[in-house]
Formats: C-alpha cells, sequence, structure tokens
C-alpha cells in the first residue's frame, strides 16, 4: 500500500471510531435525560408515567410522616397551587425540612411519587433553583388567572 | 492596615503584570534582549507581591479581622487556627487570590528552572502567563476583593461552611489549582511556540515535565475531592457525575491526552499541531471549570454568590483566551505540520487510538454537563443528565483506551510488527481471561460487570509485567538503566489497574442498608455484625454532636471495632451535619452513619460495607506517583546542547528533521 493509501485507511479508522462514539453518545444521551416537572405539571398530566423526572417545590409544613418501619417517609411537595404525595424509602439529607425547598428524583406510580433520591442541599439558606422555578410558574399562573378573571368582569 | 497592604500588593502586582505582559514578547519580536530578559525578574517580582496579598489575607483570617468582609462571612473566633487558614481560600474572593497566587507561582518556578531555554523561548513564555495574571488580577480586584472592609465591624463571624471544616478543606483546593492552573504552562508553552512559528522536539521535551506536574497535581486534587465527598457528605458515593466534579474531569481528559500525545510530539516529532490544540484544550476547559464553578451558574457547596459581573467577567476573558489562541493556531498551523510517518500498527497509532478515545470522552462530558445549562440558559426548560448517562457513555469509551494501554508500551515506534506484538501479549491476554472468569467465582457471586472489569484490571497488571521483562531482556540488570520515565509510565498504569479494580469491586458487591435501631438492636450486613449501643451528646469546639456507639465485629466472632458516627449541629450556622464513622481496611471500608433520631433510644442508621473502596483513591495516587517520578527524569536537567550533539538511541534511527522554522 503507497503511504498515500495508509493514511486514507488511518484516517478512515478515525472517522469510523468517532461516528460510532458520537452514535454511542447521542443515544445513552436521549435515552438519560431526566426532565423536570413541578407539582401543577404532575396534576395536569404532563409527567410521564413510568419515566424517572424530578419533581420539586416545597415541603408542605406538617406533611412529613414516618413509616412504621422507621426508613419509609411519606411527604408532601407543593408548588403552593398543587400537591403530589411522596414516598421515599431512606435516610433523607441533613437539611431536608418542613417548609423548605426540594427536589426529588423517581418514577410517578399512581398518584404517589416514588423518589429514589432526595438530592442534598449544601446550604441552609439554598433554595434548588428547581423548587424556586416550580413556585414561581405557581405564583405567575395564580396572578394570570384573577387578572383573567378581572378581565372577565363587567 | 494589614488587609490595605495586601490589597496595595495586588494592585502592585497587577502593575508588573500588565508590563510582562507586553514587554518580552515585544522584546521576543524586535529580538530586543534588554525588553526580552525583563521577564524573569518580573515574574518572581510579581510572585512575591502576590503572595504578599495572600499571606495579608491569611494573617486577617487568622487574627479574626472581622472588619474584613470576607472574614466577617467565612471565618468565626471558635473556628480552630487550621480551618482559619483553610477558610481563607474557602470564599470565593480567597479561592481566586489562589487562583492568581498559583499561577504566578507556577511563573516564578518556569523563569527560575528555564536556565537552558533559549532567552526568547522564556520572554514569550512568561509574557503569556503575564497575560492570564492581568486578567484574573483585575477579576480579583474589580469584582471579588477579598479585602473589602466592614463598617462598623462585625462583633464575630458567620462561620465557616460545616461541610468545608474538614482536613479535605486545607488540602483538596490548593492541589486541584495547582493543577487547573499548572495547564497554565502548557498552555504558555502552546502560544509561545505559535508566537515563534517554531516547533521542534526541543520544545515538546520543555513542555513535558510542566504538564506532567499539572497533570499529577490535578489527579491528586480530584481524587481527594473524591474521598472527602465520600467521607464527608454521609452518602457513601465517590463520584456523582456533578457539573462541578465534571468541570474538574474535562481539563484532566483533557490533560491525559496532552502527556500522551507530547510523547510522541517529543520522541517522534509527529502530532505537533494537534498536541499544541490539546494544550489550548487543557487550559481552557480549566478556565471553563472556573467559569461553571465560580459564576453561579452552578449552586453548589462550589458556588459561593450567585454576582452576575463575575460570570461575565470570566466568560469574557475565556473567550479572550479560547477565541485569541486559536486564531493564533489557525493563522499558525500551517507552519506546525503534521509531521513524522509511521505505519497502521505503531506505537503512535496506538498513541493516536489514546487521543481520540479520550478526546471523545471529554466531549461526552461536556454534552451532559452544558447541555442542560444550555437549555436552562435559553430558558427551554430544566432538566438534568444524571449518573446513568455519564456511565453508558464513559465505560465503552474508556475500556478501549485501557485495552490499548497494555498494547502501546510493547509496540515499536514507526512500525511494529503485529506477529511479534501478537506473541508478546499471549500470555498477559490468556491470564486475563483466567482472572476474569475464576476472581468473581471466588467472590461469591459472578457477573458480567465485575468480570469485565477485572478483565481490564488484569490486562493492565500483566502486560505491565510483560513491559518490564522486555526491558529486562538483557539481564536483570538492564532494568536498574531504564530511564526514571519509563518507571513513571509503568507505575501510572498500573495505578489505572488498581483504580478499575476499586471502581468494580465497589460496583459489584458494595452493600447498603438503611435501617431503624433501637439500643441493643444488631443489623447484619455482608457478613459483619453490627451493635448499636446508642447515643450521647458531646462538645465540639464550635458545635454539639449526637455521637453514636456501634459495635462492629465480623459474624463469626472475632475482634471488636468501635465505631462514632456523629451526628453535628454548628451553632453559629445552625446547620446539622452527618460524620460517618469508617473502618478501612485493604479488603474494603465499613462505613456507618447516623440518620435522625426518631425518640430517645432509637435513630435511623445508615450501614455500609464498600470491598477495595480504598483501591479507587489508592489507583489515582500511583497514578500521580508515576507522574511526578518521570518528572524525576535525568533528560529534563542534562543540557539540551549537549542532548542534540549527541543523539539517544531512540531518536537517531528515524527522527525527522527536528527543527521547523516558520516562513
Amino acid at each position: 500500500m503507497t503511504p498515500r493509501g495508509k493514511r486514507f485507511v488511518l484516517a478512515g479508522v478515525v472517522l469510523g471510531g468517532a461516528a460510532v462514539a458520537v452514535t454511542l453518545v447521542l443515544n445513552a444521551f436521549n435515552s438519560n435525560l431526566v426532565f423536570f416537572y413541578s407539582p401543577s405539571d404532575v396534576v395536569a398530566q404532563k409527567a410521564p408515567q413510568g419515566r424517572t423526572f424530578r419533581l420539586g417545590g416545597m415541603v408542605e409544613t406538617g406533611s412529613v410522616k414516618r413509616q412504621a418501619d422507621g426508613v419509609t417517609v411519606r411527604f408532601v411537595v407543593t408548588d403552593t397551587a398543587k400537591t403530589i404525595p411522596v414516598e421515599y424509602r431512606g435516610i433523607l439529607p441533613d437539611l431536608f425540612k418542613e417548609g423548605k425547598g426540594v427536589v426529588a428524583q423517581g418514577k410517578l406510580e399512581g398518584e404517589t411519587f416514588r423518589a429514589q433520591e432526595v438530592l442534598a442541599k449544601h446550604d441552609e439558606n439554598y433554595m434548588p433553583p428547581e423548587a424556586a422555578d416550580a413556585v414561581e410558574r405557581a405564583h405567575k399562573a395564580a396572578q394570570q388567572s384573577k387578572t383573567t378573571l378581572q378581565g372577565v368582569k363587567p | 492596615m494589614i488587609p490595605e497592604l495586601g490589597h496595595f500588593a495586588l494592585i502592585v502586582a497587577l502593575f508588573i503584570g500588565l508590563a510582562l505582559a507586553v514587554l518580552p514578547i515585544a522584546g521576543a519580536a524586535r529580538d530586543d534582549a534588554a525588553w526580552m530578559g525583563f521577564a524573569r525578574p518580573a515574574a518572581q517580582a510579581q510572585f512575591v507581591f502576590v503572595a504578599i496579598g495572600f499571606f495579608c489575607l491569611m494573617a486577617s483570617f487568622v487574627n479574626n479581622d472581622f472588619s474584613v468582609i470576607n472574614v466577617a462571612s467565612n471565618s468565626n473566633s471558635r473556628l480552630p487556627l487550621e480551618y482559619r487558614i483553610a477558610a481563607s481560600w474557602g470564599s470565593h474572593e480567597g479561592s481566586m487570590l489562589l487562583w492568581v497566587f498559583m499561577l504566578c507561582g507556577w511563573a516564578c518556578a518556569v523563569s527560575l528552572l528555564s536556565k537552558r531555554l533559549p532567552l526568547a523561548m522564556v520572554a514569550r513564555v512568561l509574557g503569556v502567563m503575564g497575560f492570564i495574571s492581568v486578567g484574573f488580577l483585575l477579576f480579583v480586584l474589580l469584582t471579588s476583593n477579598p479585602f473589602d472592609r466592614l463598617l462598623p465591624p462585625a462583633m464575630d463571624g458567620r462561620d465557616l461552611n460545616p461541610l468545608l471544616q474538614d482536613p479535605g478543606m486545607v488540602f483538596h483546593p490548593p492541589l486541584l489549582y495547582m493543577g487547573y492552573v499548572g495547564f497554565a504552562v502548557a498552555f504558555s508553552f502552546a502560544v509561545a511556540a505559535l508566537l515563534a512559528g517554531r516547533f521542534d522536539a526541543a520544545w515538546a521535551r520543555w513542555s513535558r515535565p510542566w504538564t506532567t506536574a499539572a497533570w499529577a497535581f490535578l489527579t491528586l486534587g480530584i481524587a481527594l475531592g473524591s474521598w472527602w465527598a465520600y467521607y464527608e457528605l454521609g452518602w457513601g458515593g465517590w463520584w456523582f457525575w456533578d457539573p462541578v466534579e465534571n468541570a474538574s474531569f474535562m481539563p484532566w481528559l483533557a490533560g491525559t491526552a496532552l502527556i500522551h500525545s507530547l510523547a510522541v510530539a517529543e520522541k517522534r516529532g509527529a502530532f505537533k499541531a494537534w498536541t499544541v490544540l490539546l494544550a489550548i484544550a487543557a487550559f481552557s476547559l480549566s478556565l471553563l471549570g472556573t467559569f461553571l464553578v465560580r459564576s453561579g451558574v452552578l449552586t453548589s457547596v462550589h458556588a459561593f454568590a450567585t454576582d452576575p459581573t463575575r460570570g461575565s467577567f470570566i466568560l469574557i476573558f475565556l473567550a479572550i483566551v479560547i477565541g485569541g489562541s486559536l486564531t493564533l493556531f489557525g493563522w499558525r498551523a500551517g507552519s506546525v505540520g503534521f509531521a513524522g510517518r509511521f505505519d497502521r500498527i505503531s506505537r503512535e497509532s496506538l498513541l493516536l487510538g489514546n487521543n481520540v478515545l479520550l478526546v471523545a470522552a471529554t466531549g461526552a462530558v461536556m454534552l451532559g454537563t452544558l447541555y442542560p445549562l444550555a437549555l436552562d440558559a435559553l430558558g427551554l426548560g430544566k432538566i438534568s443528565v444524571g449518573a446513568p448517562y455519564f456511565e453508558a457513555v464513559f465505560v465503552p469509551l474508556m475500556a478501549p483506551v485501557v485495552l490499548l494501554m497494555g498494547v502501546g508500551p510493547l509496540a515499536r515506534w514507526k512500525q511494529a510488527p503485529v506477529g511479534e506484538l501478537a506473541a508478546r501479549l499471549k500470555w498477559p491476554a490468556l491470564a486475563s481471561v483466567v482472572a476474569a472468569v475464576v476472581l468473581p467465582l471466588a467472590a461469591g457471586r459472578f457477573s458480567a460487570m465485575v468480570a469485565f472489569g477485572l478483565l481490564l484490571a488484569a490486562w493492565v497488571f500483566t502486560t505491565s509485567v510483560v513491559v518490564v521483562l522486555q526491558r529486562a531482556r538483557g539481564g536483570s540488570d538492564q532494568l536498574l538503566k531504564q530511564s526514571r520515565s519509563f518507571w513513571g509510565m509503568v507505575l501510572a498504569h498500573v495505578g489505572v489497574g488498581v483504580f478499575i479494580v476499586g471502581v468494580t469491586m465497589v460496583r459489584g458487591y458494595e452493600t447498603e442498608r438503611d435501617v431503624k435501631v433501637s439500643t441493643g438492636d444488631t443489623v447484619v450486613v455482608s457478613g459483619w455484625r453490627f451493635t448499636f449501643k446508642g447515643a450521647q451528646e458531646v462538645q465540639g469546639p464550635n458545635y454539639v454532636a449526637a455521637r453514636g456507639i456501634v459495635e462492629m465485629q465480623r459474624e463469626g466472632g472475632g475482634e471488636v471495632t468501635v465505631l462514632h458516627p456523629e451526628k453535628r449541629v454548628y451553632k453559629v450556622q445552625g446547620m446539622p451535619m452527618t460524620e460517618a464513622a469508617i473502618d478501612s481496611g485493604w479488603l474494603g471500608d465499613r462505613y456507618v452513619s447516623l440518620g435522625e433520631m426518631l425518640d430517645d433510644k432509637t435513630w435511623t442508621l445508615r450501614v455500609y460495607v464498600k470491598p477495595f473502596v480504598d483501591w479507587i483513591w489508592g489507583g489515582c495516587f500511583l497514578m500521580a506517583l508515576g507522574g511526578l517520578l518521570a518528572l524525576a527524569d535525568r533528560r529534563y536537567r542534562v543540557d539540551v546542547k549537549a542532548m542534540k550533539t549527541e543523539p539517544t538511541p531512540a531518536t537517531a534511527s528515524a527522527v525527522p528533521p527536528v527543527e521547523q522554522v516558520a516562513t
């Protein structure tokens, strides 16, 4: 083979390898994206059944109930408009508190969100951006319906 | 007074940096020896002034000077001394000053250890580093001054984030920054070569030890961060594919590709353009990491403040550095050349494979890290890309790298006869397959994942043995003659094998249990009995804690070990913290952490048994040690001129003309 031919073969192998890598990456990327939904989204049935997603909002005050086994916890996540019951088995992060922001990752099973993971925060004053976003959207929606109603009034 | 002194020293350093960025490079262009000669003393003087600034900040922390905002927000009079020192880099402002301090430290080291380099090269390298220091000093002085005063002074400070009150805080940031910022040297060498339009084997040889040093520090820094997260966060995980971790991992991957392509550039004069590009990429990724972590784009323990001016400042600087260096590259690349010919099967082609795969892996990590941020910035919704993506991508991309790693050191440069390679690899291949089948069965439970991981690890170990035996063919005294960089390579590769064993065994055989326990209850996990003996209150210097007592014993009896996991509440911030108790050993860790107190005698308890987990960090340590050993190689210290007149056997036969002067 001429040096030129060899070079083409080499370039071909490299490009082929790169193509395989890109396909692999994009494929894995597509099937592993985790989307984020607020309780209002879930009530409006925007969230998928049986696929992992993230749910964010505030832990409703007085909603945290520990089951008899001691390690299963039920609580309610709210974005101030709608609420979703969550069940989690395991030890909650240190900064999990009623009335504070929370992000849980898991799957919807019927009405209940079964969390595989409750995300830890690193700072007392820190609100997870997803949770803040959920509450903000709920507020905006409430504002909007208010103004719409006012508009309807004669 | 001390804060003002520090502030003033930084301003002086900025002006020295401005002169350093302009004069020597202009001098190199005009061939003016006086201007070029300014580079070394300027770099040293700048380092002295930045050091004064840095130690003034440290003194403010040590003296509890709460009239400085930075100290008042991140320290407390009851904080132990070592953490008051570490708090100097525990805030955004302080950590950026550490960044500049490291950068000037590297530049000063270059100025001291470059006696054999041509003056024009030194001038250009230090000039580029001066330019970078100007960017970061401006950033510190204009947007993040660590010496801003607070009037009236606070009575006491708000304390350091309890997560950071750990020995890890003393070592992790300086080591990581040494690595991050160290790539600035490789970058400056690359830009200097582009400015000069001159690439030769000598250039690669000069830039190689600096790159290896930065890479070794980065390896240590990342490993230490991972270990810290493992014992401190109380979750028992060692890597979370968190964007902050990825920010440090991307430069590491690019840097790993770079040290391998530099080997080809030095020994064979090939891959030059590619090497320059990788050097630019490694430092750009370090800057990108700084931007991601420091701009507040990511919220984590590493992100301190969300201040848009800071983020945009780094972003603009990033654009200047990447844009400028790539433009220069585009302009000069033609003169760099892809010199050197080699066969399809040769050490060059195997190293090319290594580079392509490592760069692909960097790209994959980058996609998973930046895509969610980009979507969010464009207001297209919030998504996250978790560990499953990175694992799905990473393992298939890295497994071939590990296989190549066994073949590369055995292959000849230029052209490697396939028959000879196959003969050398026959026994390692056989031994690895046997190990992959037998070891998981011996461990008690066979799984394809474990078998595959152990296959890779065994391949690394056995091929390393063959590599060493190969060098000893002419008698065992031959081994004494091998260079330190050879042993460094072997050690680093063995480190990768050790790392793979750790990852595989933890993944395959770890057991995690979350349980409710009352005083006297026993839990059995993976052959170990854990008996909860209750918890008592203890007082720390700046916290109160519930300290649990857990007795641990092998199921068949034997020595009893007492573990003390703690649940602390730090007084100033009122923040709860879990301190896990870990019993470490060669064959694995027993890990216990307290959950919540349910009543006087009942707690939730997390119990993990993690086989071989310490091999993960041990492997990283060996990799870094290998890097440092290679750094001590004799050829980086002997006179370059002497090397040229007396070609070594490796370069004598087939090296193309080593100098290419730009037209």
